[in-house]
């Protein structure tokens, strides 16, 4: 493209996304030891900490709701600069004002629903991610200097499979980009999906086991910049499964079979594909004609 | 920059009459300077520092109609893309290919965007596989095997750059055809020529080779920096292949990489089949094993074959004790984009947006306002079918080319009841 390419204004200047995860399905249930108004209290000070470590930080926040998402606070926009007195600090008042409007709005949108289906019920954040990363391009184009980006994504809900295939799109334009995903995972069990994106995109996954103690773990780990955090000791992953699963069972599997086609997995050998229909070991057009036939004949 | 811009859409080198007559003598870099004039295309912003030109309409309207006869092709009967790929690239490095037309020469620029390319390549296709074949006083020499590794091949080529001798076709042909030919049958077989001479010698009937090569159903495309010849073009016709000629550096970038993501498979090409793969996990750290790659002991940080259990360094492989291909899930997810691609944004002009009820005119995706700058009104931007939300045009572009996730859809949450209608 005909653009200058930018360059970042100086080492320790970051641009923070930060995508909050506010499904009430996983804030109701959670057993843990945090609720939402806490958490969203730890949140609120770790962004004022990034502001307060150097002024030319950039944040911006986003929500990840059951039904929509939706941006809730962007640091360089001047509608979003308050001032107040107050007791707290203008900044807290703001986001949780519009994270009770986001709330109320996402509550809305789902009370057409009848029921939910599955018990575990995630959040979108596919939509999340994307959004987050046309921003972070956006920042790309402005201007000469830009600040370092990076997106911080503090979960809780369960991974949501259907959401399988945009998130990995996700991760891997974000590994392009070179933007680094950090995580916070604040749900039970470990998310699949967060730990390969912060895997592949270079960024940290953290499973805080105490959670009361969110801000420490937030305020050591993630608040560093990039280019200091090849000075610090963080977190590093276990092990990360990369063990695919199966389409008929969904279970992981290591070994399989892979459909030359359009790439599904079988644990067992099939005469068919179930995903794209081709006959496999009959050339397509064979298979194609009498697929014609059938159908003709039906 | 008009009349450049019109010769690229339609990707033939035309007779540059006029201008033969006129500067006879005078090289294609210097016709640049004299007619183009490109130091006039420059512009400076208010505190002095140069500006690239604001051609972000023409960009945008050429990627549009890049995108739309790319789905045109595409959508218009199902046709499944080649996502297992056996690549030939084929260099021709005779003593045309030393010619300064482009510059430095035609070999570095090849060389260059070469790199460029199996890079690109292997990051959309990563379960594909290139060889790299070169061709220098007239007989065709095989650089690499076949292999998944990108640094090995990119190091091969920038090691033996230098241009001597005939060009023969033929012979690169009866090379490729016999490398590709002990493929499996799932892979689709491809040959990519990039093609500097003007002349071939062969020392046979060439259209007995492309016969031979179409029957062992080889798609060849052949990219060429001098002019169009009539053999190439044959030769692409008969195996389905597509042949271009490249104007400029810029121009011959972009029809390289044209060939990086899959191209539209044919039913008959390849035949479906089963492959048997294997998803090592990770070493355990600490874990001190014989890598089966470099023969040396290694610590931590490596695969493990689930069926031999020889450890691997890098993925996607094939381990060398049981032959088992070895990837992990993102390399499979890598090419789920290729099988659900998102439908392209319809345009709004100015008008309708004005008219549309949208209470804020913002992107949806980057929240960049849609009004043009400086003035209040609204300017033109991109629409999706199906969540109908409004993005800004380089959000439109990166979504397409980079993300493959429509922001807006994502952002919805569609019930059950609701897909299925969709779907049905």
């Amino acid at each position: 493209m005909a653009t200058l390419p930018s360059k970042p204004i100086a080492d320790d200047v970051s641009l923070l996304v930060v995508l909050i995860d506010t499904n009430p399905f996983f804030w109701s249930t959670s057993s843990s030891s945090l609720n939402f108004h806490q958490f969203v209290s730890h949140v609120l000070v770790f962004l004022d900490l990034i502001v307060r470590l150097s002024q030319l930080n950039q944040i911006v926040v986003i929500a990840t709701g059951h039904n929509t998402c939706d941006y809730i606070y962007d640091s360089s926009l001047d509608t979003d600069q308050v001032t107040g007195e107050g007791e707290l600090p203008a900044l807290y008042s703001f986001v949780l004002q519009r994270l009770e409007e986001f709330v109320d709005k996402d509550e809305k949108l789902g009370a057409k629903q009848e029921g939910l289906s599955e018990k575990r019920a995630s959040s979108l954040l596919s939509g999340s991610l994307s959004m987050a990363l046309c921003y972070i391009q956006r920042v790309f184009r402005s201007g000469p200097l830009h600040p370092q980006p990076r997106i911080l994504c503090l979960q809780g809900s369960p991974d949501g499979s259907e959401q399988y295939v945009s998130i990995m799109n996700a991760i891997f334009s974000a590994q392009r980009s070179m933007v680094p995903i950090d995580c916070c995972y604040v749900g039970s069990h470990n998310s699949a999906f967060l730990q390969q994106a912060s895997y592949i995109t270079g960024g940290v996954y953290v499973k805080p086991q105490h959670l009361e103690g969110l801000y420490q773990y937030l305020a050591t780990v993630f608040a560093v910049d990039l280019h200091s955090r090849s000075f610090l000791q963080l977190p590093r992953p276990a092990g990360v499964d990369f063990r695919a699963s199966c389409f008929c069972h969904k279970t992981t599997i290591d070994m399989g079979y892979v459909c030359s086609v359009c790439l599904s997995i079988f644990c067992k050998h099939h005469d068919k594909c179930s995903t794209c229909g081709s006959v496999f070991g009959k050339a397509q057009l064979d298979a194609a004609s009498d697929r014609k036939r059938k159908a003709s004949e039906s | 920059m008009n009349n450049s811009e019109k010769k690229r859409m339609n990707g033939e080198a035309e007779e540059e009459n006029e201008e033969d007559v006129e500067d006879e003598g005078r090289d294609a870099w210097e016709r640049t300077y004299t007619d183009e004039r490109s130091w006039e295309a420059l512009e400076e912003d208010e505190s002095g520092l140069l500006q690239p030109i604001d051609n972000k309409a023409i960009y945008h309207s050429q990627y549009r109609r890049r995108l739309q006869s790319l789905s045109a092709t595409s959508a218009a009967s199902r046709i499944q893309k080649g996502l297992i790929r056996f690549l030939c690239v084929v260099v021709d490095l005779s003593k045309a290919a030393g010619e300064m037309d482009f510059k430095p020469s035609r070999m570095a620029v090849i060389a260059k965007h070469v790199e460029a390319f199996i890079r690109e390549f292997f990051d959309q296709n990563p379960l594909s596989q290139i060889g790299l074949v070169i061709i220098k006083d007239g007989v065709a020499q095989s650089l690499t095997e076949l292999g998944g590794s990108p640094e090995a091949h990119i190091k091969a080529l920038m090691v033996k750059l230098g241009c001597a001798g005939d060009s023969s076709l033929q012979n690169a042909l009866e090379l490729v055809h016999d490398t590709l030919h002990k493929i499996p049958s799932y892979g689709h077989r491809e040959v990519l020529i990039l093609y500097s001479a003007l002349s071939t010698c062969d020392p046979g009937d060439i259209m007995e080779t492309i016969q031979k090569c179409k029957k062992a159903k080889l798609r060849c495309s052949v990219i060429g920096l001098s002019a169009e010849m009539f053999v190439c073009k044959h030769l692409c016709q008969e195996t389905g292949g597509s042949y271009m000629v490249a104007l400029d550096e810029g121009h011959f970038k972009e029809l390289l990489l044209e060939h990086a993501p899959p191209p539209p498979a044919l039913a008959e090409f390849a035949i479906a089949n089963l492959i048997k793969m294997g998803f090592p996990q990770r070493a355990a750290e600490g874990s001190i094993a014989i890598c089966s790659c470099h023969r040396e002991a290694k610590v931590g940080e490596g695969y493990i074959c689930p069926r031999c259990k020889a450890r691997v360094c890098e993925l996607p492989t094939e381990c060398r004790f049981c032959g088992l291909t070895l990837v992990s899930s993102p390399h499979l997810a890598r090419s789920y984009h290729h099988l659900f691609p998102i439908e392209p944004f319809t345009e709004v002009s100015a008008r309708q947006l004005e008219l549309s009820r949208v209470a804020s005119k913002t992107c949806f995706s980057c929240r960049e306002s849609l009004l043009t700058p400086g003035t209040n009104k609204a300017g033109p931007c991109a629409a999706c079918t199906k969540c109908k939300q409004y993005f800004c045009l380089d959000c439109d572009i990166y979504i397409h080319e980079s993300l493959h996730n429509c922001p807006g859809c994502e952002s919805r949450r569609i019930t059950p009841a609701a897909a299925s209608a969709t779907m049905s």
